[in-house]
């Protein structure tokens, strides 16, 4: 499935775009030019990625200390022990879209358990 | 370098053996920990694990597929160094021959004096204290805490939602003035008193009363205060009496260079026992934060390993997080050093802030509550600014 995003001039180099679907997807332009698409949500607890600290092709969790490598999605130390999933990206006439992945996402307990419709 | 000797096994611990192996050094590992656990990680135990949203398979550290080709010697504690010999000497009267030390002991809970062997008086620094005392939360009743830190809070606030009646005691004027200022401080901890938790401030602790079960807190000022169950959260003491004859500089804990280097050559410290030069702040300091644990021992492993040929980098400012009351605060850098704080977004009323602290204009430390984006740029900024 394609998703648009935003438009690239809207999304300038360092910054992220959150899209908020269920579960949430970001896309990050890094400082190399680069358009990078990944679950939004740490694997570890309940927080956005898309205000997490960019740089390079790796972005901290802005609550603990975990990087995500945004090319492949592997995470590099506790406390997130999942990677979260890569999807493709594309740009169309200037607009930017993400190809959902199909993979199953890894998500902190807390979500998984909303998505199920059990206790948050 | 053919054997190194990890000795704790907690976050420091674990992130050192990880750093060697990553660094390339394939030689024999060996990992002393004085609990019977793999590691495993804190900071859930005063609030997810306590409030019993996380088990304790998710607590672990270490990876399902993760081989770090280490030798475990678990429910064993260092009891000597003995430098010349290379011998690291261990309870049950064994020895480890090592030629790279790297000591990450860590810190105990402090306790309050008088209180051993009453029932119902609990620390929180370890998994089995965390089991403990979550099955007496569980059972309700008057809580009191004495201690107004991140700890004492966080145990606070995961009780308060367990539906536990909670008194916070503090020595101090203000609650977290240590960590996070007077201002803030304040601010911070008046989440207690937003959610009906009372809160002494000001007033020291004298002891407590019961016969085999605490039944009150007693304090200074003549009062008692009913506790069913008390938990002391009163700081932490580094875990280096076992290193009192090995001729190693101590003070405040193992003293060390920014890059972990010990006066010994050959070992190095990290995690909260280990008292570092800061080149940020121009002194030692030991810092017991989660971040440190799990930052810090690739410089040291990197010294270790280049038996000190290489410069130690400036680490970024200090960092902790805490959740309390639903609120996410974040903290970096040294409030200490600040002649102001202003809050930059937010309000204080809304406890709802992103809080700057400044030293002659320049920001030296930030605070937020409930601010991850703006906290996660002036951290970045923080970080640029002070190296």
């Amino acid at each position: 499935m394609m998703i648009p995003a935003c438009r690239l001039e809207d999304l300038p180099q360092g910054e992220a775009h959150r899209l908020n679907i269920d579960p949430p997807v970001s896309v990050f332009h890094t400082d190399d030019g680069e358009l990078f698409a990944i679950d939004d949500t740490c694997t570890h607890q309940d927080a956005s990625l898309a205000d997490g600290w960019l740089e390079g092709c790796e972005v901290e969790c802005p609550l603990h200390a975990s990087k995500f490598d945004l090319r492949t999605g592997a995470v590099d130390a506790p406390p997130a022990k999942l990677p979260v999933r890569t999807h493709e990206v594309v740009v169309e006439d200037g607009m930017i879209y993400v190809r959902l992945s199909t993979d199953a996402p890894n998500l902190p307990p807390c979500i998984s358990a909303r998505l199920a419709g059990g206790p948050a | 370098m053919r054997t190194v000797a990890v000795v704790g096994a907690s976050l420091a611990g674990l992130s050192a053996v990880r750093s060697l192996r990553k660094r390339g050094y394939d030689g024999r590992l060996v990992v002393v920990g004085d609990e019977l656990h793999r590691p495993y990680d804190r900071p859930p135990l005063s609030k997810e694990f306590l409030a019993g949203t996380v088990g304790e398979a998710e607590l672990a550290l270490e990876t399902d597929d993760e081989d770090l080709r280490a030798e475990w010697l678990l429910g064993v504690r260092a009891t000597g160094l003995d430098h010349a010999a290379r011998t690291l000497r261990l309870s049950g009267g064994r020895e480890v021959q090592a030629d790279g030390v790297v000591i990450a002991t860590g810190a105990a809970a402090r306790t309050l004096p008088g209180s051993e062997g009453l029932a119902g008086v609990h620390t929180l620094r370890t998994l089995d204290d965390a089991r403990a005392l979550r099955d007496e939360l569980s059972r309700g009743g008057r809580l009191v805490v004495i201690g107004g830190g991140f700890i004492g809070a966080e145990v606070a606030s995961t009780a308060y939602a367990l539906g536990l009646d909670v008194t916070v005691v503090e020595a101090a004027p203000t609650p977290l003035a240590g960590a996070l200022g007077e201002t803030m401080g304040a601010i911070v901890s008046a989440l207690h008193t937003d959610h009906g938790v009372r809160l002494e401030c000001g007033v020291g602790v004298k002891g407590l009363s019961g016969e085999a079960r605490v039944d009150a807190v007693l304090l200074e000022d003549g009062r008692g205060i009913p506790a069913d169950i008390v938990v002391v959260g009163v700081g932490a003491r580094p875990n280096v009496e076992w290193l009192e004859a090995s001729g190693i500089a101590l003070d405040n804990g193992v003293k060390c260079g920014a890059d972990g280097r010990t006066s010994l050559a050959g070992v190095v410290a990290v995690g909260d026992c280990a008292n570092w030069y800061d080149p940020r702040a121009g002194f030692h300091r030991r810092v017991e934060h989660w971040t440190g644990a799990r930052e810090r021992p690739d410089a040291a492993i990197a010294a270790l390993l280049a038996g000190g040929a290489v410069e130690p980098g400036v680490p970024r400012p200090p960092y902790f997080w805490s959740d309390q009351y639903g609120v996410k605060i974040q903290f970096a850098g040294h409030a200490a050093g600040a002649d102001s704080v202003t809050i930059e977004a937010g309000a204080a009323d809304d406890r709802d802030v992103l809080a700057v602290y400044r030293r002659a204009g320049d920001p030296v430390a930030v605070l937020g509550m409930n601010q991850p984006r703006l906290f996660t740029r002036w951290r970045k900024q923080l970080a640029a600014t002070a190296s």
